[in-house]
């Protein structure tokens, strides 16, 4: 029998309450809050480059967290999610250059609507699955990059629209420096978020549809609401997402939000590990960092003097791309449950140490 | 003595797949507080039966009224605030959930929290909500003596565990009428005892109706207050356990009376 639980021994739970925390034992609740108390001086220390990223990774975890709820909980798929995350980003955009709505009003202002504009996108959900599915959200994609090149009032068209820096209380957000606290609030507010839905009715509600839909539609569950619902709450995360990128670069353009993105996101969350909170932002820091760290080798190769310079240093970015999907494939078949299921391995050996088996 | 309230009332239902009449014309009716039994061979039409009052199936035709409402129609998310919940012949648990987490899925026509108030768990009473909850379903799991595998995952879980978590999780709807499709199935004599005992204690102690399905003939005769029986989809008798078990029609059907009878005349 494999206990769900990874508490260590001797851990005993005397209340409800302290039974459905969010983390598992207390000193992972300490280990984390003391990572955020320290990331809040990172700007402090570290350079605009690694900054740059931490941002990155902010607002396409916070996408890709929304993306699990809908493959990994629900059990649905979505080749759409980049097309959302871009609608969250010209949405925003569209509130504060036509609407002059505050940024940070109008950043869950563009979760909102496209969490309206994901469940309208959603409806064949409640009657098709799997595959069909996959196409149906694949016509989503497609329709709202169509959308964003048509429509000029929305998008600004070929030209893009210009998305205004977030202020508040007279203090604007338009550095790396401090753009990055931005970043930080937001992915752990919505983190946050995140595992609350999990652990209250309807994320339970989800799993169950997932799991056995049967089942769930006789212990109250509407099939039809939670397919579509499931639908929401992935749209909104992915517009807060793409929101809070387009504040950060400050311009939005359509380019950026294909099918590639789609696929990416959902990269993120199979190497992550599907139907995981941690596993959504383990996946985004792994397929946002990969390049990078071959980016170094292939520095440090080239650097070394071995290989001359010029045309293979062409052959090694073409190396770095290959090895990216080829890190991918094997991550597949080797690691099909995600880093978050690795992450709970190792935890486990630790709590059993130096018994290990 | 007065009369008995009815509960459910079944008439007439018919309910055909393509050429294959699993239920034919089927009339009963179970009273407030009674344990009733439906018995009859394989394919015979009882798992079809319960379908249609849980509303997985639509019967062709007839009318299912349960507390004096009629039930056709209704989806069978609907029916579990009218107080109806069942167990499955076939295992229907989530199997990628706690056991705890698969009996506070029971719970859920009953929170009232949701998609917007349950991520603002502290601030929007989620948490005291839940928490409430939580403590119904402890009580549950302490009436089933599962509690040293609340926390296991139900996939990973025996046979015979599996249908006791499945037992709570309908139990935890709160039914006023509880459906089960072979509770016992599958079970060795110890865990069939336990499992009669608790459908006695659901039936006296919790107040609730019990339909059952059920194979086990000394079970049945025990706790059962009257039983039905069905034969390629229609009722060939109803009524107590006694008169089922003098009924001629029903041990040709199913006791396998019939062969005996012939072996003795061959003898
Ligand atoms: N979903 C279905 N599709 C087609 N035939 C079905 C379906 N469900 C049940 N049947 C048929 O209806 C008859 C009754 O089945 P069932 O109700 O499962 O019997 P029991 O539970 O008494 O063993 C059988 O002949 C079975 O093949
Ligand atoms: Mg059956």
């Amino acid at each position: 029998m494999i206990a769900l639980s990874m508490r260590p021994c001797g851990d005993f739970r005397t209340t409800y309450k302290a039974d459905t925390q969010i983390f598992e034992t207390s000193t992972i609740r300490g280990v984390t809050i003391a990572s955020i108390i320290a990331l809040c001086f990172a700007p402090l220390v570290l350079d605009a480059y690694y900054l740059t990223l931490f941002i990155q990774i902010s607002y396409l975890a916070i996408a890709a967290l929304g993306l699990n709820i809908l493959v990994g909980f629900t059990g649905q798929i979505s080749l759409g999610h980049g097309a959302f995350f871009g609608f969250g980003a010209f949405a925003s955009a569209w509130f504060t250059n036509t609407f002059a709505v505050p940024v940070w009003i109008s950043i869950p202002l563009a979760g909102c609507f496209t969490m309206a504009v994901g469940m309208l996108f959603g409806l064949p959900a409640a009657r098709i699955k799997g595959l069909y599915l996959a196409i149906a959200t694949l016509a989503a994609q497609f329709i709202i990059e169509d959308f964003f090149a048509r429509a000029e009032w929305f998008s600004g068209g070929a030209y893009g629209a210009a998305a205004e820096s977030v202020s508040l209380f007279g203090h604007t957000f338009d550095s790396d420096e401090s753009f990055f606290y931005v970043a930080l609030f937001s992915l752990v507010f919505m983190y946050i978020w995140g595992s609350n839905l999990m652990r209250s009715r309807d994320g339970r509600a989800f799993v169950a549809v997932r799991d056995h839909y049967l089942s769930a539609e006789i212990m109250g569950i509407n099939l039809t609401w939670y397919r579509l619902l499931s639908f929401g709450v992935s749209s909104f995360y992915a517009g807060i997402g793409g929101a809070l990128y387009g504040h950060y670069l400050g311009f939005v353009s359509a380019e950026g939000f294909t099918l590639m993105m789609s696929v990416q996101f959902l990269a993120m969350i199979i190497i992550g590990g599907l139907g995981s909170v941690q596993g959504a932002l383990l996946g985004t820091i792994f397929i946002v960092l990969l390049p990078e760290v071959l980016e170094g080798l292939v520095g440090m190769i080239a650097g070394s003097g071995l290989v001359e310079q010029g045309s293979l240093m062409e052959s090694l970015s073409y190396f770095k791309e290959m090895a990216i999907g080829l890190v991918i494939i094997l991550f597949l078949i080797f690691e099909p449950d995600g880093l978050a299921h690795r992450w709970k391995q190792i935890k486990a050996y630790w709590k059993y140490y130096p018994f290990a088996y | 003595m007065s009369s008995p309230e009815k509960l459910l009332s079944i008439s007439k239902v018919s309910l055909a797949f393509g050429g294959v009449k699993a239920l034919t014309d089927v009339n009963f009716h179970v009273n407030k507080g009674e344990i009733f039994s439906i018995i009859g061979p394989n394919g015979a039409g009882k798992t079809s039966m319960l379908n249609c009052i849980s509303g997985r199936y639509q019967p062709n035709q007839g009318s299912i009224t349960f507390k004096g409402k009629e039930m056709l129609g209704m989806k069978p998310n609907e029916r579990s605030d009218l107080g109806l919940g069942r167990t499955f012949q076939n295992l229907a648990l989530f199997g990628h959930m706690s056991v705890l987490d698969n009996i506070m899925v029971g719970r859920h026509h009953l929170l009232k929290n949701n998609f917007a108030t349950g991520p603002l768990y502290w601030f929007s009473g989620a948490q005291k909500e839940e928490l409430e909850h939580r403590r119904a379903v402890e009580d549950i799991i302490d009436f089933l003596e599962i509690s040293h595998i609340r926390k296991s995952q139900a996939g990973t879980l025996s046979y015979g565990l599996r249908k006791r978590v499945e037992l709570a999780r309908a139990v935890a709807l709160k039914p006023d009428l509880i459906l089960l499709d072979e509770p016992m199935a599958g079970m060795n004599q110890e865990e069939k005892e336990d499992m009669a005992r608790y459908i006695l204690d659901l039936n006296e102690e919790w107040g609730m109706t019990v339909i059952m399905i059920e194979h086990d003939m000394g079970v049945v005769m025990g706790i059962s207050n009257r039983v039905m029986v069905l034969d390629f989809g229609r009722k060939i008798a109803e009524g107590l356990p006694d008169e089922i078990m003098a009924n001629e029609h029903v041990k040709k059907a199913y006791l396998g009376e019939e062969d005996e009878l012939l072996m003795e005349e061959t003898a």
